[in-house]
């Protein structure tokens, strides 16, 4: 009985694993071989590796186009994660504390942001107009605008558990509403803010469609821009898989990496973002 | 504390910052939308000229496939992801060994980057030296011209979609299994249910509420599809896969902007007019359980 049980789930973790890693470890050993040796239908590794010496190459690829893209993406990511846990909390607490036709009104608001599709010609054509299009600080604009409505929702779910009685005495003590929320609020959100900024990073880090549009140029690409860019268009004359696949893995490093240290926080967020949505 | 007013403590200007971000970038250049779409608007102005924008839109064949394939990409995506998403969850829910380890691992491809998973399967799909047909030809099978062959095109790019995203939809029916109580298991095998019987009457009625979570995200996901279509075909072979995003940016990057945000448009359209009965669907069945 217990043998079988052993059999079977070893069959089960082969089978279900290897559909899921394989892939991964696909690009692991293209990014390991010879730009001589690469053979798309073989899935094993070259006698000897050259991962490090392909990813320098990567790094050096187009004048390093890729330090430059790993600047801009981490700016972006750092500048509307920050504000769209600060901006998003305020409205979730609002939203959450204070009933009334106003706030459900805008609760409407956000769901709406949360399903519509944006409509971004007509943005590009506004922020052309303000002189925003193709800088890092639109880029940052419009990774707020649509990204608020799932953060709000965020908050707002998570201060239900907060016991209003806190931000009642508070009040009845003299403090003020901004007081309030930054000295009592926002570090019992804390847990949830954790959450939102891992889901929140992911996210942005991997768009791809938001810098398409409204980075167009050399100075604004980003991560997923160059990869996109070396697989259309190839690196310099022909096309180079090996370093395409490096370019893959080190995309694939950042996400890796937070996802070993924090999988739990980031399945914590996705589950309980998603019974809200 | 009826001294205070209370609605003092928790005042609207802390809703102006975000609000004014998302108005200026988001609210009010969507719904100008819909004013840009009944115009000719291109490098060299934009002139009114009525519902011209949608007619082309519906007349030519080229534009009106992008929204057929991008219903059977939501539909057929979405589906795929409830019923494996629910079978693999089932599984990792079991009594097995292992399935610590492989939760993760299933969920894994959901927070890589969409431009490298497929241009890895973009690889893995190659119909001569891509390792899927390579391994089918080993077991007997002439695998199909995944990518190039205008028929199936957009349904492997659908495939990889599933592979990417099962992992969430996993998740969230593992939640939704966890919270079922297993008297009701255990009570069903004292009356001698089988796995499958115990499967369609407790199982999947019970996680309803996590079915109705992953219908409606995938399904929008699906409608507003782009990285994986752009990055595997660009639209092709010519424009058999070609979904409504990626259609608008086609429009955008030629300079057919009116046209382009009359696609937009029908996409805003789409969404609403087929996400709404699915909620009110959903939530009516809650309700009657």
């Amino acid at each position: 009985m217990k043998i079988s049980k052993f059999f079977k789930s070893i069959f089960i973790f082969l089978s279900i694993g290897s559909i899921f890693l394989i892939p991964f470890y696909f690009i692991l050993v293209n990014a390991s071989k010879h730009e001589s040796e690469i053979n798309l239908s073989s899935l094993y590794f070259p006698s000897k590796i050259y991962l490090w010496e392909n990813l320098l190459e990567v790094f050096a690829a187009r004048n390093y186009q890729l330090v430059l893209a790993f600047f801009n993406s981490t700016l972006i990511t750092v500048f509307s994660v920050t504000f769209l846990v600060i901006l998003s909390a305020l409205v979730g607490y609002v939203l959450q504390r204070r009933k009334s036709k106003f706030t459900n009104v805008i609760m409407f608001i956000v769901l709406l942001g949360l399903m519509i599709p944006p409509a971004i010609v007509p943005t590009i054509m506004f922020m052309q107009k303000i002189g925003l299009f193709g800088t890092l600080q639109g880029m940052v604009f419009i990774q707020i605008a649509y990204n608020s409505s799932f953060s709000i929702l965020l908050y707002r779910q998570f201060m239900m558990s907060i016991p209003r009685e806190l931000d009642e005495a508070a009040y009845v003590d003299g403090a003020r509403p901004l007081q309030v929320f930054l000295k009592i609020i926002f570090p019992l959100l804390w847990p949830i803010t954790i959450t939102n900024i891992i889901l929140q990073v992911i996210t942005v880090f991997n768009d791809f469609v938001n810098p398409l549009y409204f980075l167009p140029g050399r100075d604004g690409v980003t991560v997923q821009l160059t990869l996109y860019n070396y697989a259309t268009a190839g690196l310099g004359t022909s096309q180079n898989f090996a370093l395409l696949y490096s370019n893959i893995l080190l995309v694939t490093i950042p996400p890796l990496i937070l996802f070993i240290f924090l999988n739990k926080r980031i399945i914590e967020g996705m589950t309980a973002g998603a019974v809200k949505g | 504390m009826k001294y205070i007013k209370i609605s003092n403590f928790y005042p609207y200007w802390f809703l102006i910052p975000s609000g004014l971000i998302f108005l200026i970038f988001f609210f009010i250049p969507t719904i100008s939308s819909f004013y840009f779409s009944l115009t000719r608007w291109n490098f060299f102005g934009i002139k009114f000229i009525g519902f011209e924008n949608y007619y082309q839109f519906f007349s030519e064949a080229a534009l009106y496939s992008s929204v057929i394939n991008t219903l059977i990409f939501a539909f057929l995506s979405c589906g795929l992801k409830v019923v494996l998403g629910l079978l693999l969850a089932v599984l990792l829910s079991s009594n097995i060994y292992f399935k610590g380890l492989l939760r993760p691992i299933v969920f894994f491809p959901a927070i890589v980057s969409t431009i490298g998973v497929a241009i890895t399967f973009k690889a893995l799909m190659d119909p001569w030296d891509g390792l899927i047909n390579m391994h089918l030809l080993n077991i007997g099978i002439v695998g199909p011209k995944w990518l190039t062959n205008p028929d199936i095109a957009i349904f492997s790019i659908m495939l990889v979609e599933v592979w990417k995203g099962v992992g969430i939809a996993t998740l969230i029916f593992i939640a939704g299994i966890a919270a079922i109580p297993r008297d009701y298991y255990e009570a069903a095998q004292i009356d001698g249910a089988s796995n499958t019987q115990q499967f369609f009457n407790i199982t999947v009625p019970l996680v309803h509420q996590a079915t109705t979570a992953v219908i409606i995200l995938s399904f929008i996901g699906g409608l507003k599809t782009f990285d994986m279509v752009m990055a595997m075909t660009g639209g092709g072979p010519g424009f058999a896969s070609e979904v409504l995003s990626s259609r608008i940016f086609r429009d955008y990057s030629q300079g057919f902007f009116g046209l382009s945000t009359a696609g937009s448009v029908i996409l805003l359209v789409l969404v609403l007019i087929l996400i709404m009965p699915i909620i009110y669907f959903l939530n009516k069945r809650q309700v009657e359980q």
